[in-house]
């Protein structure tokens, strides 16, 4: 129970810092992709942010034997960079160049109930369950 | 058209601190890492109705869809969000993110921001990458077509 609550507050809380920060709008990640024509470097602003306290955060959290409401830290275990990252990630960014969405800010947007992103969001999750079916994961 | 937006540093750091602090404690509470990819995809395959896990994904995207709510409770305005792309789009965009992600392991989140926030170069390469492709899509939409 308390590991659901406390999901739960993160999530509140990640969705607060995307719409503080602007990057729940499309509009704003599309002008920061915009290099040659209306750059807003807000974005930039958004990543050091985040990485910089996760950078600092995670020194002092991982040093602890393991979380409060799980049993030990889940870390990612894979180290080769192989065709499937190169590939994956290299998708991944044209989709998010066409519309300004990726999976987080897609999500919280949904919460406005803004019907483009609903329809974003939909395909995007039928995405996601496509590809975990097809290789049983 | 394109719509304009101000440069807002201040907002924008505010909100990447609020990122990295919820990131910080899915990790000290959960023990997880905060990709929002990794979290939902973990939902959606055949394996989770076997796995006592899901729970705490589905109020981590809970709390994500909720939060536009919470704003409004506390500021009582909706968060601006501009979107002018048509149905097709839309959904061809939202396709390409989908399975990008799930076949990259991840991504702003949580290869962007926790992936480089450990140092990893996988993350590293992701990164790079998703930035490139996205600002090379951005050029040849808004600048060549």
């Amino acid at each position: 129970m308390k590991a659901i609550l406390s999901a739960l507050a993160a999530g509140l809380v990640f969705g607060l810092g995307l719409i503080v920060s602007g990057m729940v709008n499309p509009a704003k990640v599309l002008n920061f992709l915009d290099i040659a024509g209306q750059w807003d470097p807000s974005l930039a602003f958004v990543m050091a942010g985040a990485a910089s306290t996760v950078f600092i955060g995670y020194r002092f959290v991982l040093k602890r034997p393991a979380p409060l409401f799980a049993d030990r830290f889940n870390l990612p275990g894979a180290t080769r960079i192989d065709a499937r990252l190169i590939g994956g990630a290299i998708m991944f960014g044209i989709g998010w160049g066409l519309v300004g969405l990726c999976p987080g800010p897609a999500l919280t947007a949904l919460g406005t109930g803004a019907v483009p992103v609903v329809v974003f969001a939909a395909a995007m999750l039928a995405g996601m369950a496509g590809w975990r079916w097809l290789v049983r994961d | 058209m394109d719509t304009v937006t101000q440069f807002t540093p201040v907002s924008a750091l505010i909100g990447g601190v609020l990122i990295g602090l919820s990131a910080v404690m899915l990790m000290a509470l959960n023990g997880r890492i905060a990709g929002i990819a990794g979290i939902v995809g973990g939902l959606l395959g055949p394996a989770p109705f076997m796995r006592l896990d899901r729970y705490w994904r589905l109020a981590f995207v809970a709390g994500l869809i909720a939060a536009p709510a919470l704003w409004f409770a506390i500021t009582g305005s909706a968060p601006q969000i501009s979107v002018t792309d048509s149905w097709p789009m839309l959904i061809v965009a939202g396709l390409v993110v989908g399975i990008g992600t799930q076949i990259g392991s991840g991504c702003t989140s949580g290869h962007g921001v926790c992936g480089l926030a450990r140092l990893s170069p996988r993350s590293l390469v992701a990164t790079g990458l998703f930035m490139a492709a996205a600002l090379l899509t951005v050029f040849v939409t808004r600048h060549l077509i």
